[in-house]
């Protein structure tokens, strides 16, 4: 298994601002993810999450570093990362399935339309939207618009997942349904997923490893997470887990303070070409 | 106090009411009065009608009602220049119309769509745009007059300048409008600049699109007459200016009828149209 099949080298990202002086966001970013993993970036809203992730995507250029992608750098987006937006972005004059199809047929463009058509209603099923698929995204609700954007992203059988807060806009039920889908789909297919959200819980129950970002300007990768609780997880069952709370109180702990405050408090030895990797479980080690 | 009645023909019988009561105004007021006072036979025979027997110039409802049915019984008969029914005329002013708007279309969407991709080309080309867009369409007769030097096609002329600018103007709008995600969802899935222009921005801008198409068919249609009262000939203008010379004024009123009805029917099949391609968000 490649340690570094995503490796986020050194990135920088600055905007200008109206006083001419650019604010950068972020500069000197280093981060790799390994194949297969399912990462959560948390941080605060303004962080630059998103502008990872759109450079991650290849829609938006760093101005400084490179990105590889399983050894290949990446320059323009591609179809070997599926994006899904936080607006769903679906085309609103084509169908459920046209929608998803459109995907399909970009990324195989040799396919018989049938076969295009086979695949995508595969795709559609497996979100659980049989049966809306000639419906239009007006016409459809706020999770069901969600999941025929994962359809889509899912259909073009992609490398890796790239999630801006997916979930963000939807009630706690629907939330619920879509992490359990994501989380079956991601590890019965053994997709490698970066996932940025503002939940806290969101990030627990799906990742395994939970990247932590201060404030901006000038925004750190603090930490690398990783995810104590066992890989077989219930929703309902994991706060009784020991090492839940003291994972939580540590992600609760970043967010509330030490995502301003790290600047000036760097752990000794703290170096941002290789962020620590830190794994808070309870003190006394439990039987299972 | 609720009525029953569903609004569409509460509407349709006042509509009904209204064009009653203006019919009959109407009639009032053109009908002849009392005859005048007794006079000289043969002066009478030379003054006519319009003075000896009060009875005003202007025809009443039933007199334009009849001259309506006889036209709609013989639309199409041709009994040389300056007799022609008022379908053949209309037929002219439709093809005119047709050609010029339909060059307009082939020139507009694309020069729209490349000026609306391109904040260069939107830039270098607005101030032509400026300065051309507002100049009354007739201002070009007589340059095409000169440079054409055939009327019938100065009117296609006319009629090809004047519906330009407001489907150029849209389809500019429309396309540098389009979603900035749907053009990520393009790059995303690497569509290429073809696929993307027909399957992504033309969708997105069809609405706006088509809206400049509603507008520009309005304008042709308003213009396509004065055009034709220029250079004569055929078409219901020519017979709208034709009439006047002949002093008939019942048909310059069924051709003012004919060319709202016309008109309306323009308008409603790009409403149509526009709605085929409009997509609820
Ligand atoms: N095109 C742009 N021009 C100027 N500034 C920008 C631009 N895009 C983003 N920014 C700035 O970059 C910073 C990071 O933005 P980004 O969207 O990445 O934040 P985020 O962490 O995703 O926030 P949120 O959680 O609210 O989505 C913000 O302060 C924002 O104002
Ligand atoms: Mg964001």
């Amino acid at each position: 298994m490649s340690d570094r099949f995503i490796s986020i080298e050194g990135i920088a990202r600055r905007f200008p601002t109206r006083s001419g002086e650019p604010v950068t966001i972020f500069e000197d970013l280093s981060l790799s993810i390994a194949r297969g993993d399912f990462v959560c970036i948390i941080g605060h809203s303004g962080c630059g999450k998103s502008t990872v992730l759109n450079v991650l995507a290849g829609l938006d250029q760093p101005d400084a570093g490179f990105v590889f992608i399983d050894g290949k750098q990446i320059t323009a987006p591609g179809l070997d990362r599926a994006v899904i937006f936080q607006s769903h972005a679906l085309l609103p004059w084509k169908t459920a399935l046209g929608n998803v199809a459109y995907a399909v047929a970009s990324r195989w463009p040799s396919l018989k339309k049938a076969e295009i058509n086979a695949r995508a209603q595969r795709a559609i099923d497996l979100v659980g939207l049989h049966g809306a698929e000639m419906k239009r995204p007006a016409e459809l609700s706020g999770g069901m618009r969600q999941r025929v954007g994962i359809a889509r992203a899912l259909s073009i059988e992609p490398k890796i997942l790239l999630m801006d807060e997916p979930f963000s806009a939807l009630d706690a039920l629907t939330r619920g349904a879509l992490q359990d889908e994501v989380r079956r789909i991601c590890r019965d297919t053994g997709q490698t997923l970066f996932m940025i959200t503002h939940d806290v819980d969101e990030a627990m129950y799906l990742a395994d490893k939970i990247v932590l970002m201060t404030n901006g300007p000038g925004a750190m990768i603090a930490e690398i997470v990783e995810n104590p609780l066992p890989q077989e997880r219930k929703r309902d069952e994991i706060h009784r887990h020991p090492d839940y709370y003291p994972l939580r109180n540590h992600l609760i702990d970043f967010l509330v303070t030490r995502s301003v405050t790290f600047r000036n408090d760097m752990p000794a030895g703290y170096d941002r070409k290789k962020p620590p990797v830190v794994k808070p479980r309870a003190q006394t080690p439990t039987m299972a | 106090m609720a009525s029953a009645a569903p609004l569409s023909l509460r509407a349709g019988v006042l509509s009904l009411l209204i064009f009653a009561i203006f019919a009959l105004a109407w009639h009032m007021a053109t009908r002849g009065g009392p005859a005048g006072p007794a006079m000289d036979p043969e002066y009478a025979k030379l003054m006519g009608a319009t003075a000896t027997q009060g009875k005003s110039a202007m025809p009443g409802p039933l007199e334009v009602g009849a001259k309506l049915i006889e036209h709609l019984r013989h639309p199409f008969y041709d009994h040389g220049p300056n007799d022609k029914g008022l379908g053949v005329q209309l037929a002219f002013s439709m093809l005119r119309v047709a050609a010029g708007y339909g060059l307009a279309v082939l020139v507009a969407i694309p020069l729209g769509f490349l000026i609306g991709m391109s904040p260069l080309m939107n830039k270098a080309l607005d101030p032509f745009i400026q300065i051309m867009k507002p100049v009354s369409p007739l201002a070009w007769m007589p340059l095409a007059l000169y440079t054409i030097k055939d009327s019938g096609l100065s009117a296609i002329f006319v009629i090809f300048i004047c519906s330009l600018w407001p489907m150029l103007v849209n389809t500019a709008f429309g396309v540098s409008g389009v979603r900035k995600e749907w053009l990520n969802v393009a790059r995303t899935l690497e569509v290429g600049p073809w696929r993307r222009a027909f399957t992504v921005i033309l969708p997105a801008a069809a609405p706006t699109i088509f809206t400049g198409m509603r507008i520009s068919i309005g304008i042709a249609w308003l213009v396509i007459v004065a055009a034709e009262m220029l250079v004569g000939g055929t078409g219901i203008g020519y017979f709208v200016w034709n009439e006047w010379n002949n002093l008939s004024i019942t048909n310059v009123i069924i051709a003012i009828l004919l060319i709202g009805v016309v008109g309306m029917l323009l308008d409603q099949l790009l409403a149509r149209a526009a709605r085929a391609v409009t997509f609820p968000e």
